[in-house]
């Protein structure tokens, strides 16, 4: 059984991206809770492509948020491989951002927007070392691109869920992210700011960002992303009949240079 | 202002004086940590299982300042390993092992019939701190506030967003370890000030009174070691003029300090 990936967290880790690697590559990855006997993703292959934005869809408990963990490294692969790039996970590790579900974050601390956002650059610090004028530059300029400019000093406990999900889209822009992996990044939004957050998705696929989302929030799916991929009990399979009008739905084929299939995108 | 004055003529007033500001400083600093990660309880835990080693320390004729730390560190990672485990809850194991090694301090004391030894210990006596007290104390206060402001910025990130923390490499449960080591050293100096019983105030009480006033976590350290050295302080005075219990008094000028915070928030959110 191998064990999680350690990162370092320590100076910048620079390793250039594999040329003509897709933004991320999983292949008959499987996955288990440390605490859980059976597997909770069971042998999912996907290539996503660079600039999309991807939805995981399907039941509790299908898997969706464990294979976003497993992209960040925050469970330990038990087989198959992930590749981020065309890098193993942790190769690079800042090129991959986890934005957790707004109810992981304790609210109530005490510190303001600027200081979460900067958070995202601690990936380039490490230990003991301060953020330089450099770093304040680069967070300013993300809470400005976000729109989240007038409320800089307000306090994370005052803002509202879409304003919350901003910031965190914000941080993992000064962390130079190129992979969002978003965790329902819907939930506890209402029906107004949920566009500013589809914006600011949009926003980041038209910057090459690719983001992927575990969502419950299926209203609008088709406009708000590119592609969809349904999980089941840890497996992608076909969604049910009728369910998401319009939206595109991944298509199986082969990957180059391997039997596994993988589920891409056409078009 | 005499009366403010005349009482630091004497040795132990002055020596009390340090000790006050090294102690409530040192508590109210960590004690945010302690407030805002919900750790009170832990706190609380940690000092009250340092009375068994205080006990076995004084029969012995060791140092009572190493019986403290060595039982208090001891329990901090016995937390830290309880916690790892699941099957028992861990608020529930916490409360079986604290009130089982108070319980047994206590058994201990109750074959000196030395009750005098015992309410020092329970309930603290800061006017009671010896010169040779404040260099483990100086010590513990550098430790800490050394450890605090080294890793504050991860401290804090791995505080309210534990999850991110882990997915740029950053051990949580390393931190959650280091912290309680720092809480079990923490624990040992507020022992001198206010005694087994109380020491949990002092790490919840300046550190909760500013929270409702203040809304920054630097803002928030300094009101609550103002609160703490202030209520030290006055502690020292009751002490001294009215000969009555240091340690209760400065726990209930800590409490005032936290209603009159309270009242002023109330006021503000009535007006604003």
């Amino acid at each position: 059984m191998t064990s999680r990936p350690r990162f370092p967290y320590r100076e910048r880790r620079h390793a250039a991206p594999v040329p003509g690697a897709p933004a991320l590559e999983v292949r008959d990855l499987v996955v288990a809770h440390p605490s859980a006997a059976g597997p909770a993703i069971d042998g999912v292959s996907l290539v996503v492509p660079s600039g999309r934005r991807v939805a995981l869809v399907g039941p509790n408990g299908a898997g969706k948020s464990t294979l976003l963990k497993a992209i960040a490294g925050l469970l330990p692969v038990r087989s198959g491989s992930i590749c981020i790039a065309g890098l193993g996970v942790g190769a690079c590790h800042h090129r991959v951002a986890y934005l957790p579900q707004l109810a992981d974050i304790d609210w109530r601390f005490p510190i303001d927007v600027r200081r979460l956002v900067m958070t995202g650059r601690y990936v380039h610090l490490g230990w003991l070392r301060r953020p330089a004028a450099e770093d304040r530059q680069i967070v300013a300029d993300a809470i400005d691109r976000l729109g989240l400019s007038p409320l800089t000093d307000r306090r994370i406990d005052e803002l509202s869920g879409g304003q919350k999900q901003r910031v965190l889209i914000a941080r993992a822009l000064v962390q130079d992210a190129d992979i969002l992996l978003l965790d329902e990044p819907f939930t506890g939004v209402d029906a107004r700011t949920r566009v500013t957050v589809a914006e600011a998705i949009d926003a980041l696929a038209g910057a090459g960002k690719t983001v992927v989302a575990a969502t419950h929030e299926t209203a609008r799916l088709a406009e708000e992303f590119d592609g969809v991929v349904y999980l089941d009990d840890g497996r992608v399979v076909p969604a049910p009949q009728g369910a998401f009008a319009g939206a595109r739905f991944a298509t199986e084929q082969r990957i180059r240079h391997s039997n596994a299939k993988a589920i891409s995108w056409t078009g | 202002m005499d009366w403010l004055i005349e009482p630091f003529r004497w040795g132990f007033m002055q020596t009390g004086f340090a000790a006050a500001v090294l102690v409530g400083v040192t508590c109210a600093i960590l004690g945010a940590y302690v407030v805002l990660r919900r750790m009170a309880f832990i706190g609380d835990a940690l000092a009250h299982t340092a009375l068994p080693g205080l006990v076995v320390a004084y029969l012995n004729g060791w140092n009572l300042f190493a019986g403290a730390v060595v039982a208090s560190l001891l329990t901090a990672l016995g937390i830290g390993w309880l916690s790892r485990r699941e099957g028992v809850r861990e608020d529930t194991a916490i409360g079986v092992l604290f009130t089982a090694m108070f319980a047994f301090g206590i058994l201990l004391l109750s074959q000196t019939r030395s009750f005098r030894d015992l309410t020092h210990m329970l309930f603290g006596n800061i006017l009671g701190v010896s010169p040779s007290d404040l260099l483990p104390l100086a010590a513990i206060a550098a430790v800490v506030l050394a450890a605090l402001a080294l890793f504050h910025k991860e401290l804090e990130l791995a505080s309210y967003d534990p999850v991110y923390a882990e997915t740029i490499g950053i051990r949580t449960d390393a931190l959650r370890y280091g912290l309680l080591l720092l809480l079990a050293l923490t624990v040992v100096a507020g022992i001198e000030a206010v005694g087994v019983v109380l020491t949990s105030a002092l790490l919840v009480t300046p550190a909760a009174a500013a929270s409702l006033v203040v809304r920054r976590l630097p803002a928030l350290m300094a009101v609550a070691a103002a609160i703490a050295v202030g209520s030290a302080i006055a502690g020292l005075y009751a002490s001294f003029y009215g000969g009555f219990s240091s340690g209760a008094a400065i726990v209930l000028a800590c409490a005032a300090c936290f209603i009159a915070a309270w009242g002023i928030q109330r006021i503000r959110r009535s007006v604003g």
